[in-house]
């Protein structure tokens, strides 16, 4: 790579900073008033670290705003993008960070009930969890919030990460996304006003109450603000969990990261995009290029992009609720077409109708599974046509 | 029946008889049987007052609430891409030797199901696969072969 | 409390609408018309089915107008490029999905999809087929037939059975590619919890779930020389018949329906309306008995509220949901039956006809009848006492078939004997109908006045709110009922199996304060039945119920006890009501059913 500044900046807030503190950062949080917490998250910029990035602080703003007798505060541990374990990780080694986070949600938004919606996959977190919880449920005791959290286990359904799909099955339902408006702040469990949270938004949120917004924001990017953590996994010599700045260049990254041979980097997991090569240099990973929920699967030249694109296909096929016509029928469309023209049995030209298809899926279906498998399909159909058809 | 009555009295008594406690109560049971029955779909829906159609189609949502038969132990293994790139291939073969199943199927000492899942959280140490909750990671032959072996003398 | 007004922008028009209500319905206040498919009046949004997506000003992506609200100052668009693409998308999709022989569709120009897919001018070719292969028809049940390959997956059905009947035999099962409507473990239908009621029919937008059709059978019977083919038709065929035939909802095509049965060739023409006035006379009688053995006789086993029976919808729905409370139901079969058992022993003996030669078929508005005259305990006659139970729609089918100009076909009265009809028993068709029927007589019978409603017009137990209730003195009772002196007379109706739900939930409880308690398991009673013309909804419902109203405003007899029919059968045959003869072919009994 040509560039001189190739070099990706590392963070170590996360795993590194206060791990064994006790709830140090809570007891601070709670001296303030919730106005000036919230003011202090606006001010730092943070957005949401599922994925979607919406802003953190107007998101609690608005729960704050709601009328209610009672409020709750989620946290979405449903991990299910392919590629992605950092919240393994957070929930393996800081999820004191993470109850912190939740219990200062709980007292800014007036909300007194805490759950975390952990994916059934990580189902052998549970012990380390609940032990952590007592040593959070004796700290409580301690202060003059009430504040409990439950665990709430998932079943396999990659879906349930939607957050209305998620709140759906903590109801014991189906996990059918829900139509929005009205949004979870709004209505979200039992119709009650909801914030839904990713695991490490909740981290990110402790991290601000103890450096400040000043401190944090030197991290990152004027949009992409704070450090991020990322899964990193596929033809790379150090797959695993890597706490980096947002708004590096991708060509740094895989300068980093690479084997020396990468062909592609798929950002977001399998409802991300696929960049190939030639436009590493060009890429920049945060809110102003491509944002992303941290998973960065990496392909060097042995890989066939078609089979990557089959085994996402599959899996949306596969996870789609299958509620809504253009996420249930279009997945399959994308699938069974792109296997026939791979048999001949369609032209090349083919390929346009199915980008034509994504378009109406990204603008038509009801939630964000539907929506994004767009991203993956035209990223790596247009930049591996060739690939797609011999 | 009437083990499969007590075990849903007790889970209802644990989780409570509201919509919401029906999550819970297919996991555990799940948990225990490792498949709902019919006889089990049947009684928790008369104890929480759903129908049996609404029971079905919940647990059939998820790919974890199993309702045909499954062995004591569940072998799910991972099929992301990233699986498939580092040899998840040679995984289910070893287990389809081992086990003498293929995909889907359960052994006839009803102990093994062998089943293929999505991502499981562990692209950094791929090939895994789940035994009931428990992951196993950078699995080779080898090490499938000493897996299995450990949990036959379960 | 007022209703906030707000303000947007339609195409280009400006609207005021109520604060809340959906885009959809914004649109319809300006005549602007988008397509639907999952949508469904009188069910909750489910917005899943995206063909009714609209531009809304400053989004990115497509709203599903049925599931957005109106808000103050929304610009939205409902025709431009972006929109037409993505609904000709959605509709090119659902085609993908789908078992495309439309021409030998039962529903085939009666189908929404159809005719969107129309509509949109859509390329079957553009897609591949994803139609599941090998979908086997489940045909199990006696009512209704479900086949798979036809389904979109929009669920109607699944809300239907769900919010307006509280069965949930039905089901959304698996997810992704997978995900189907399903009974439970996906079960034949006829071994599941199902009340038959057909009203999951009603709202399928497409073919893929119909009643089970008998009209082969039928014609099979007419063609058959040794056989005598006796017909009857419920009453509320009479007002909905012709939405088969391109008659605007609500037209009573009474004369023009019997002379075409005539015309196709049937032995016999009769009105079920006969059976329902002798349905009153029997039920009347027990119930008069069983408020006397109640108050009289302090009988602590008589139970009272005593309920209709003449829905056998309702009928499988309580034997499933409340088997400890059948004893609550009168033993009167319906009118079908009751029909049935007549026809092949009263009319037979009458005509001279030996009963295994007689073909009885009902015309019913129902796909619960079909099962109902499958039910082992209905032969009374020593035969299956009803042969076969047609719909609303198949009898439009058969006239169709027959090549009949029904338009230009002169009126013609039904035949006789048990051909006769009152007003009290046209009006069994729709909800409250049997109450006010039976009350019209019961109160004669008592007190030996008329009911003190003008024009017998007991206007509280009419209308469509799901649970009506009604009070009456009985006052100046003649000897014979003088125990019945001053009594108020509490009486309930119900439709829709949700609302029967709430009565038989007040009866467990112990807690019901009536004495005599309608219930019919379609809402708006039979004019709604599950076997009527396709679509349905409240205001087509309350069009057809006027229709009733007018059919029994115009008959010169509107009390069962007058019908000189009935009157002359208890004499020649019967005896007297409720005695040995009427038990044997008019009553039945019920059986506890599984209730998962």
């Amino acid at each position: 790579m040509s560039n001189t500044n190739n070099s990706v900046s590392r963070a170590d807030v996360i795993f590194g900073a206060y791990a064994s503190e006790k709830y140090v950062v809570l007891e601070k949080a709670l001296k303030r008033t919730p106005e000036d917490i919230i003011q202090e998250l606006i001010d730092s910029g943070i957005r949401g670290r599922g994925g979607a990035g919406f802003p953190t602080g107007l998101k609690w703003k608005f729960a704050a705003q709601q009328q209610s007798d009672e409020k709750y505060v989620i946290c979405n541990a449903d991990e299910g993008e392919p590629g992605t374990f950092k919240d393994r990780e957070i929930l393996m080694k800081v999820p004191r960070k993470v109850f912190s986070g939740m219990a200062i949600c709980g007292y800014v938004v007036g909300a007194t009930k805490g759950m975390i919606y952990l994916r059934g996959e990580y189902k052998w977190l549970l012990p380390s969890l609940m032990k952590e919880r007592e040593i959070f449920d004796e700290y409580i005791k301690s202060t003059n919030i009430d504040f409990s959290i439950e665990f709430i286990l998932g079943s396999g359904a990659y879906v349930c990460g939607e957050e209305t799909a998620l709140i759906e099955s903590m109801e014991g339902k189906r996990g059918e996304p829900r139509n929005k408006p009205p949004f979870p702040v709004v209505e979200g469990f039992k119709n009650k006003p909801t914030v839904v949270n990713n695991v490490e938004t909740f981290v990110n949120v402790n991290m601000i109450m103890r450096m400040g917004y000043k401190e944090y924001d030197k991290l990152g990017t004027q949009d992409s603000r704070g450090s991020k953590l990322f899964s990193i996994s596929g033809d790379t010599p150090k797959p695993g969990v890597f706490e980096l700045e947002l708004g590096m260049k991708l060509s740094e990254f895989v300068n980093e990261f690479g084997d020396g041979d990468t062909k592609a980097v798929q950002v977001g997991g399998a409802s991300g995009f696929c960049v190939p090569r030639k436009k590493f240099d060009e890429t920049i990973i945060g809110f102003e290029g491509i944002p992303t929920g941290g998973s960065m699967m990496i392909f060097n030249s042995t890989r066939s992009m078609y089979n990557v694109l089959h085994n996402y296909l599959e899996f949306f096929c596969e996870e789609s609720c299958g509620q809504c016509t253009p996420c249930r029928v279009g997945t399959q469309q994308l699938l069974k077409g792109i296997e026939a023209i791979k048999n001949s049995e369609r032209p090349e030209s083919y390929l346009d109708q199915l980008l034509k298809l994504t378009d109406t899926m990204k603008i038509a279906s009801k939630c964000g599974l539907g929506q994004s498998v767009a991203n993956s399909f035209a990223s790596i159909v247009e930049n591996f046509t060739e690939e797609m058809v011999y | 029946m009437a083990e499969v009555q007590e075990l849903v009295t007790r889970l209802t008594k644990q989780f409570g008889c509201e919509r919401e406690s029906l999550l819970p109560i297919l996991q555990d049971y799940v948990e225990e049987k490792r498949y709902l029955s019919k006889e089990a779909m049947v009684e928790i829906a008369r104890q929480l007052d759903l129908s049996a159609a609404d029971v079905y189609g919940t647990a059939s949502f998820y790919s974890f609430l199993d309702t045909e038969e499954r062995g004591e132990y569940v072998i799910r293994v991972c099929k992301s891409i990233i699986a498939e790139m580092k040899g998840k291939k040679e995984i289910l073969r070893t287990l389809e030797d081992l086990l003498k199943v293929k995909v889907g199927g359960t052994t006839s000492c009803k102990k093994f199901t062998l089943l293929e899942t999505n991502d499981i959280g562990w692209s950094d140490k791929e090939p895994s696969m789940l035994i009931n909750d428990v992951p196993f990671t950078d699995l080779t032959p080898d090490k499938v072969i000493k897996i299995i072996a450990e949990y036959r003398k379960k | 409390m007022e209703t906030k007004q707000i303000k947007l922008s339609i195409d280009g028009v400006e609207v005021s609408v109520a604060d809340g209500i959906s885009i959809l319905d914004a649109a319809k206040k300006i005549n602007v018309h988008i397509p639907t498919l999952c949508h469904h009046e009188d069910l909750c949004v489910a917005g899943n089915c995206r063909i009714c997506v609209v531009e809304v000003e400053g989004q990115r992506s497509l709203s599903a107008s049925c599931a957005t609200p109106a808000h103050e100052g929304m610009v939205i668009k409902t025709n431009t490029a972006k929109v037409r693409k993505a609904r000709r998308d959605v509709a090119a999709l659902l085609v993908s999905e789908h078992n495309t022989q439309c021409t030998t569709c039962y529903r085939s120009m009666n189908c929404e999809l159809q005719a969107i897919a129309s509509e949109y001018n859509v390329d079957n070719n553009i897609y591949l087929s994803v139609l599941k292969p090998n979908i086997q028809i489940d045909k199990s049940s006696w009512s209704i037939e479900k086949d798979d390959s036809k389904c979109i997956r929009c669920q109607r059905c699944v809300r239907t059975c769900a919010e307006l009947q509280h069965v949930n035999a039905l089901t959304v099962a698996h997810k992704g590619e997978h995900m189907k409507i399903s009974t439970f473990l996906d079960l034949p239908m006829n071994e599941v919890v199902c009340t038959n009621c057909g009203q999951c029919i009603n709202r399928c937008p497409t073919g893929a779930l119909t009643e089970r059709r008998y009209f082969d059978d039928l014609w099979e019977a007419i063609d058959d020389p040794t056989k005598h083919v006796v017909m009857n038709t419920a009453p509320s065929v009479r007002v909905a018949l012709g939405e088969m035939l391109g008659y605007p909802v609500g037209t009573r095509v009474t004369g023009k329906m019997v002379a075409a049965m005539k015309k196709i060739g049937m032995d016999s023409v009769l009105d079920t309306d006969f059976t329902a006035d002798l349905t009153i006379i029997e039920e009347g009688t027990e119930l008069l008995g069983r408020l006397k053995k109640a108050l009289v006789d302090k009988d602590p086993t008589v139970k009272l509220p005593m309920m209709t029976s003449c829905s056998p919808g309702w009928i499988k729905f309580i034997e499933h949901m409340y088997p400890e409370h059948l004893g609550h139901l009168s033993t009167c079969k319906s009118p079908q039956q009751m029909f049935g058992a007549l026809a092949k022993t009263y009319y037979a003996e009458k005509k001279g006809i030996d009963p295994k030669d007689i073909v009885s078929v009902a015309i019913m508005p129902c796909a619960a009848k079909k099962y109902e005259a499958n039910r082992p305990e209905m032969k009374s006659s020593g035969y299956q006492d009803v042969d076969a139970g047609l719909t609303t729609r198949e009898l439009g089918f058969m006239i169709k078939q027959a090549g009949i100009d029904f338009r230009h076909l002169e009126d013609a009265q039904y035949d006789s004997f048990m051909g006769e009809s009152t007003g009290a028993a046209v009006i069994f068709g729709a909800t409250g109908g049997v109450m006010e029927a039976a009350l019209r007589t019961a109160y004669e019978i008592v007190t030996g006045r008329e009911v003190p409603f003008k024009n017998l017009n007991i206007t509280p137990v009419r209308g469509t709110e799901g649970i009506k209730a009604a009070s009456i003195k009985v006052e100046n009772c003649v000897e014979e009922w003088k125990f019945l002196e001053g009594a108020e007379l509490n009486v309930a109706v119900a439709h829709g199996l949700k609302n029967a739900r709430i009565i038989m939930d007040q009866i467990a409880a112990g807690e019901s304060p009536y004495h005599f308690i309608e219930v019919m398991a379609c809402p708006g009673g039979c004019i709604g039945g599950g076997g009527q013309p396709i679509p349905t909804n409240e205001e087509i419902r309350k069009k057809r119920i006027a229709a009733i109203y007018e059919e029994d405003a115009g008959m010169s007899k509107r009390k069962s006890h007058e019908n000189e029919e009935v009157i002359a059968m208890y004499k020649e045959y019967l005896g007297e009501p409720n005695g040995h003869k009427s038990h044997e072919l008019l009553h039945t009994h019920y059986r506890k059913r599984n209730r998962y």
